[in-house]
C-alpha cells in the first residue's frame, strides 16, 4: 500500500492524478495539493537529514515557512520541504543545514514588476480577506498578497463556519468577488519579504516552479514586485513556537498547529499514538482532531493547572486524558520519539511529583503563539510585550500601516473578521475613498482563547542549566540552554549579543518559530521578571530566503553592467585584440601577433610608437562640451591652472582637485571658440566629472552662464603617435599645413580628411612622442581608423592598446589618476607644482596650506629602477627604506609601487612609486619585500625616464 | 526606499537620486581668509543630528537638478523639499 499515513478522504488534494517524486533517492507518490513535507509524512517518512553540528536525528517539525529541520535541495538549494509544492518528477535531497549552489548558471527567467496601490493587504486568512473585501468595495486599488497556493490561511487547516456555511465556501465567495472587482489584484504564492521606507514593499511571487521542469514560454519562474502603497494592512497571522525541554528536537516532535494542518489540509496522519503538550487552548483542536482521525491520544499535557472546563470536558469525552499543570520533561527513542516523560510543574516552573512515561510516536507541542510581527518591525513599528498573551505584539505604527487578526494577537475567528473588515475600510478611507466596513458575517469555531501559561524553560530532571545540552533553543543551529547559559556567564546581557554569541536565530529560518522561545529562555536565565525586559532582536528582510536570480531579474550580464564599445570596436575584434575592461568600456589591451605573449606584443607596439608610427583608438576618453559666456571663468575655478586666457585653437593640460586639495581628475582641454571648451577626462571618470561640474554650477555658482554636455559618445578619436606621425597626417589631411610652425604642439585644427570626413585634430601627446589625436563624429570612427592605417601602411603603422599606452606614458612620468593616485595625492605630490596657479582661486587651493597637505614627508611620485634590469616589481608592492627593517614587526613602509612595466626604449624594467620624501631620496635605494620572500632593491629616480626635455614631443 | 518629490519632476523612487550630504554648507567666499581650523571645519565637519536634517539630493537619473530636502534621520520622513538656493525652511 502506498501512502500508508494518508487518510481515506478529506484534505485540499486532487486525488485523481497521483504524482511521483523522489526523496533522497527513494521514489514515493503523493497528490497535487501536497507539499513535499505532507507527501513524505503520508508515506510515513518523518526523518530528514541530521543536524549540522551535532548530527542529531531530526524530523519535519512544522507545516510552513518556520520549518527548522526539513531543508531540501531541489532545483534551488535550501528550501523548506514544508513550502515546496509537490509536482510529478520532483527530486529532492535532504540537507543537513547547508545547501550547495548549483555550479551551472540558473537560466530561469525572473521578472520585476512595479506597482502602486491604495491598499495592500498582506495575508489571505480571514482577517486579510475581510480587509481586502472592505477596501475593494470602496473602489480603492487593492492588492491582496498571500504566500499559499490558495487563499484561506488558517481556515485551510480547520473546520470553522462563516455565514452559516463551511468557512472555505466563504473564502471562495470572497475570492470570486475580489477577482471580479476592477482595480483588485490577488497575488497568491507570493511572499511579502520586505517592508521599506514610505510603504515600499517587496513581494516575491512564485509563478511556475510548482509546475516542475516545464517552463511556460510566457511566464518566468518568479516575479519580484516593487509596490508603493498608500496604506498597508498586515494580516500576517502568528507563529506557534516550540517548547524547550530535554530531547525536544527528536523526530516526531512537531508543532501542534502543524499536526492539525497535516490532518485537515493534507489528510495525513503524522503519527499513530500521540501526546499533545500545550500552554494554551489551541492544541485542544489538534488533540480532538487527532482522536477523531483515529489516532490514539495518550495524553493532553497542559501547563495550566486549571484548563478551561469546556475544553477539558471535550477532551475527556473524546477519551483523552488531560494532565493539567504538567509538562513533558524528556523524550526517548532510537531516532524517532518512542515515549514522552511527563511531570507536574510547580507554580515556579520547577518539577514536582513522580515522572510518568507514555509511549508515543508523535509529540504535538504548542509552546504558545507569537504574532508574525516581522513586516511590522521592518516598517519600524514598535512592539510591546503583552503579559496576558505572553507575546510581543504591535504597538506604535511608524508608517501608514495597521496590523489585524492574529498578527496583533487577536486569535478568535470573529475578532479576526471584525478587525479585518474595519481595518480595510479605514485604510481605504485614509487613501481617499469612501469606504464602509461591510457587515461581519457570523462565524462558528475558533472561539476566543483563555489565557496561556507560558513555560519558557522546562527544567531537566536533574542538573543545572549549564549542563542542559539536549534542551534545544534553536535546533537548526544546535544551540541549547547550556549555550545560552555560557553566553550569559561570559558577561552578555543584551539579546543582540547573546544572539551573535550563540548564533540563535541566525539559521535559514531566522528563528521564526524559536525566536520568542529563545527570548523566554534568556529572560529566565537572566532572572528577568518577563521577556519584556529582554526585548527582541532586530527584524530584517527578507522575511523568507529569496534567490539571487529573483533579485537580479533580467538584469544579468550585459543587462546588469552594460558593455560599451567604440565605433572602431569591430576592427579590434576582427584583428585579434585582447580586450580589457575600463569602466564599462571594452578597450584593446594589446594586439598579439601569432606566437606573441603580452610582453612581446607590448614591446613591439612600444618600439613602433617610439621608432616609427603607431595608432590607438582613444574614443573612450571622456569628452565634455563646456559652453557659455562664462565657460573660461568657470574652468579657472575648477582647474588648478588657468583656462580663461587660453587662446582659441589651443589646448592645455589641467588637473582638478577636490576641496581637500587631492587630485580628482586630469585631462586636456581645447578652446574651440571664445565660449566653447572641449574638455577631456579619464575614461573611467567621465560621468563623475560631468556630475562634479554640474554640481558646482548649480549649487555654488548658478550665476555663471555655462552649460556642460557629455559628448563622449558623439566623437570617435584616433591617436596617431610617433616620429613619423606627421607624414601620416599629411597624407591623411592633404589640405592641412602640418608643419611644426603652422601646427605646433598643444594646438587644434579643423580639417577635411582625404576621404571627405571633417575632423578636429589636436596635436597633443600622452606618449611623449610627436602625436595627433583625430576627432571625428563617431559614425565615421571606423572609416577614419582604416584611413589612418592605410595612410600609415608605408611607415609600418602599428595599432596599439592600453598596455602600450601605459608603458609609453609611464616612461614619461605621466601619472594616471586612479592608478598612480588614490584620493590622498596632491598635484605637488605628483611633482606638478608648475600646474598650481599662484594668483587665482580654484577648488582646493586653500588646502595646500594646511599643515598636513604642506608636510615635507608626504609620499611623492618618483621613478624606480630595479637593480636587476629584468626584475619586474609587482604593482602594489610595499617599499621599505632599509634592508634590515625586516627583522621584526612593525615594519615601517615608506611607500608603494603604483605602476610597473618593461620598457623597450630603456631596455629594462622600471616602475613609478609613491615614496615618503621621495624627491629627497633620488639616487638612494629602496627595497620591496615580495611575497616569495625575496627583497628586491631599486634605485629611486626622477619619474621622467625618457626625453626629459620633450624634444621628441616637440619635434 | 524613500519616495522623494523632485521639485521639477514630482515623486520618484530614491534609486533615481544621488545623495549630496548636508545642505547649506556654502563654499567659503574667501578661503584664504580662513584659519586652518576654520577651513578644516568646512572640509571635514558636518552635522549628524537625530531628527530633521537638511540635505542635498540630485535627481541624477532624471532632470539632473540639485535641490534640498529636510529628512528626519530616524523616521526617514521627508518633511520639506525646496529648490537649491532657497533658504532652509523652518520645521516646527
Amino acid at each position: 500500500m502506498t501512502q500508508p499515513h494518508r487518510l481515506a478522504d478529506g484534505g485540499r488534494l486532487d486525488r485523481s492524478t497521483p504524482v511521483r517524486f523522489t526523496f533522497d533517492g527513494t521514489e514515493y507518490t503523493g497528490y497535487p495539493g501536497d507539499t513535499l513535507a505532507s507527501a513524505l509524512l503520508a508515506n510515513g517518512v518523518i526523518e530528514v537529514a541530521p543536524s549540522l553540528y551535532r548530527r542529531r536525528p531530526r524530523g519535519i517539525a512544522t507545516a510552513g515557512v518556520d520549518e527548522p529541520h526539513a531543508l531540501v535541495q531541489v532545483a534551488e538549494p535550501m528550501l523548506a520541504a514544508t513550502t515546496v509544492e509537490l509536482h510529478d518528477g520532483l527530486s529532492a535531497t535532504s540537507l543537513p543545514g547547508l545547501g550547495r549552489l548549483d555550479q551551472a548558471s540558473d537560466e530561469a527567467v525572473h521578472d520585476k514588476m512595479y506597482g502602486h496601490a491604495d491598499v495592500v493587504v498582506i495575508g489571505g486568512g480571514p482577517a486579510g480577506l475581510a480587509a481586502a473585501l472592505a477596501a475593494a468595495r470602496s473602489g480603492a486599488r487593492t492588492v491582496l498578497v498571500d504566500d499559499q497556493p490558495e487563499l484561506g490561511g488558517a481556515l485551510l487547516s480547520g473546520h470553522e463556519e462563516i455565514g452559516g456555511r463551511p468557512a472555505l465556501e466563504w473564502v471562495e465567495a470572497v475570492r470570486a468577488e475580489l477577482s471580479d472587482t476592477a482595480e483588485v489584484r490577488i497575488l497568491t504564492r507570493s511572499t511579502a519579504i520586505g517592508y521599506h521606507d514610505q510603504n515600499y514593499l517587496l513581494i516575491a511571487e512564485r509563478r511556475t516552479g510548482h509546475l516542475g521542469p516545464q517552463p511556460l514560454p510566457a511566464a518566468g519562474r518568479g516575479r519580484l514586485w516593487h509596490v508603493r502603497a498608500r496604506q498597508v494592512v498586515l494580516a500576517t497571522g502568528a507563529h506557534e513556537h516550540p517548547m524547550v525541554f530535554a530531547g525536544n528536537d527528536r523526530p516526531g516532535v512537531m508543532s501542534a498547529a502543524a499536526v492539525r494542518s497535516y490532518l485537515n489540509r493534507y489528510a495525513v496522519l503524522p503519527g499513530r499514538r500521540a501526546v499533545v503538550l500545550t500552554t494554551n487552548d489551541h492544541a485542544y483542536g489538534t488533540a480532538l482532531d487527532l482522536a477523531a482521525a483515529g489516532v490514539e491520544v495518550a495524553a493532553l499535557v497542559d501547563t495550566r493547572p486549571q484548563p478551561p472546563v469546556a475544553l477539558a470536558e471535550a477532551a475527556r469525552r473524546a477519551g483523552i486524558e488531560v494532565l493539567a499543570g504538567s509538562a513533558v520533561v524528556g523524550t526517548s527513542g532510537d531516532t524517532r520519539i518512542a515515549s514522552a516523560r511527563i511531570a507536574e510543574l510547580a507554580p515556579d516552573d520547577t518539577l514536582r511529583g513522580p515522572v510518568r512515561e507514555l509511549g508515543c510516536d508523535l509529540l504535538a507541542v504548542s509552546g504558545g503563539w507569537s504574532p508574525a510581527v516581522h513586516l511590522w518591525s521592518q516598517s519600524r513599528g514598535s512592539l510591546r510585550f503583552d503579559e496576558a498573551l505572553a507575546a510581543f505584539v504591535p504597538a506604535q505604527a511608524a508608517q501608514q500601516v495597521r496590523a489585524v487578526g492574529a498578527a496583533r494577537g487577536t486569535y478568535d475567528l470573529a475578532g479576526c473578521l471584525r478587525e479585518g473588515s474595519a481595518a480595510g475600510a479605514e485604510a481605504a478611507t485614509l487613501a481617499g475613498f469612501e469606504a464602509a466596513a461591510p457587515p461581519v458575517p457570523p462565524s462558528v469555531g475558533d472561539p476566543r482563547p483563555a489565557l496561556p501559561r507560558p513555560v519558557w524553560l522546562v527544567p531537566a530532571e536533574e542538573g543545572e542549566p549549564a549542563t542542559w545540552r539536549d534542551h534545544f533553543v534553536d535546533s537548526q543551529r544546535d544551540a541549547t540552554v547550556a549555550d545560552v547559559h555560557r553566553a550569559i556567564r561570559a558577561g552578555m546581557r543584551s539579546i543582540e549579543h547573546i544572539k551573535r554569541y550563540t548564533t540563535i536565530g541566525t539559521a535559514h529560518d531566522q528563528g521564526k518559530a524559536a525566536g520568542p522561545t529563545a527570548i523566554g529562555v534568556i529572560s529566565r536565565l537572566l532572572g528577568a521578571s518577563s521577556p519584556a525586559e529582554v526585548g527582541t532582536t532586530t527584524f530584517r528582510g527578507p522575511y523568507t530566503p529569496v534567490s539571487f536570480a529573483l533579485l537580479a531579474g533580467r538584469e544579468r550580464g550585459g543587462l546588469f553592467d552594460p558593455v560599451r564599445t567604440t565605433s572602431i570596436h569591430p576592427w579590434h575584434a576582427e584583428h585579434g585584440a585582447v580586450f580589457e575592461n575600463v569602466g564599462q568600456w571594452k578597450r584593446p589591451r594589446y594586439y598579439p601577433r601569432p606566437g606573441e605573449d603580452m610582453d612581446a606584443a607590448v614591446l613591439r607596439e612600444c618600439r613602433a610608437a617610439r621608432g616609427a608610427v603607431a595608432a590607438m583608438d582613444v574614443s573612450t576618453l571622456g569628452k565634455i562640451d563646456v559652453i557659455g559666456a562664462d565657460a573660461g571663468a568657470f574652468l579657472d575655478r575648477v582647474y588648478t591652472n588657468g583656462f580663461a586666457g587660453l587662446a582659441v585653437g589651443s589646448a592645455r593640460y589641467g588637473i582638478m582637485c577636490r576641496p581637500d586639495g587631492m587630485v580628482f581628475d586630469d585631462g586636456v582641454t581645447v578652446r574651440l571658440a571664445d565660449d566653447h571648451y572641449y574638455l577631456t577626462t579619464t575614461t573611467g571618470n567621465a560621468a563623475a566629472v560631468l556630475d562634479w561640474l554640474e554640481e558646482w554650477l548649480q549649487t555654488e555658482w548658478p550665476e555663471l552662464r555655462v552649460h556642460c554636455t557629455s559628448v563622449t559618445e558623439q566623437w570617435a578619436t584616433v591617436a596617431v603617435v610617433g616620429p613619423e606621425s606627421r607624414a601620416v597626417l599629411a597624407d591623411l589631411a592633404p589640405d592641412l599645413d602640418v608643419s611644426k610652425e603652422a601646427f605646433p604642439f598643444m594646438t587644434a585644427r579643423q580639417a577635411t580628411l582625404s576621404n571627405g570626413i571633417p575632423a578636429r585634430i589636436c596635436r597633443i601627446s600622452f606618449s611623449g612622442e610627436l602625436a595627433y589625436e583625430i576627432n571625428v563624429p563617431s559614425w565615421y570612427g571606423l572609416a577614419v581608423w582604416e584611413a589612418v592605417l592605410a595612410a600609415g601602411e608605408g611607415h609600418g603603422i602599428t595599432p596599439y592598446g592600453t598596455e602600450t599606452m601605459h608603458v609609453l606614458r609611464a616612461e614619461k612620468g605621466y601619472p594616471i589618476v586612479g592608478q598612480d593616485t588614490d584620493g590622498t595625492v596632491t598635484p605637488q605630490d605628483l611633482g606638478m607644482e608648475w600646474i598650481v596657479a599662484k594668483h587665482k582661486q580654484f577648488i582646493g587651493k586653500r588646502s595646500f596650506r594646511r599643515a598636513d597637505t604642506a608636510r615635507a614627508d608626504r609620499r611623492r611620485l618618483v621613478g624606480l629602477l630595479p637593480l636587476d634590469r629584468a626584475e619586474l616589481l609587482p604593482e602594489g608592492a610595499q617599499l621599505i627604506a632599509d634592508e634590515t627593517a625586516l627583522t621584526g614587526p612593525p615594519v615601517r613602509m615608506i611607500g608603494h609601487v603604483t605602476s610597473s612595466y618593461r620598457s623597450a626604449a630603456l631596455g629594462r624594467t622600471f616602475a613609478l612609486a609613491l615614496v615618503e620624501r621621495g624627491r629627497d631620496r633620488i639616487g638612494e635605494k629602496v627595497y620591496a619585500p615580495l611575497p616569495d620572500g625575496r627583497l628586491v632593491a631599486a634605485t629611486v629616480t626622477e619619474p621622467v625616464l625618457l626625453d626629459p626635455k620633450g624634444a621628441r614631443r616637440d619635434g | 526606499m524613500l519616495l522623494i518629490a523632485c521639485p521639477w519632476c514630482g515623486e520618484r523612487d530614491e534609486v533615481e537620486f544621488h545623495y549630496g550630504g548636508q545642505a547649506h554648507v556654502a563654499y567659503p567666499s574667501d578661503p584664504e581668509a580662513l584659519s586652518d581650523a576654520e577651513w578644516a571645519q568646512y572640509l571635514f565637519v558636518r552635522d549628524n543630528p537625530k531628527g530633521p536634517f537638511a540635505e542635498r539630493w540630485s535627481h541624477a537619473a532624471g532632470c539632473r537638478r540639485w535641490f534640498n530636502v529636510v529628512r528626519h534621520t530616524v523616521t526617514h520622513e521627508i518633511l520639506a523639499v525646496h529648490p537649491a538656493g532657497r533658504p532652509k525652511p523652518v520645521i516646527a
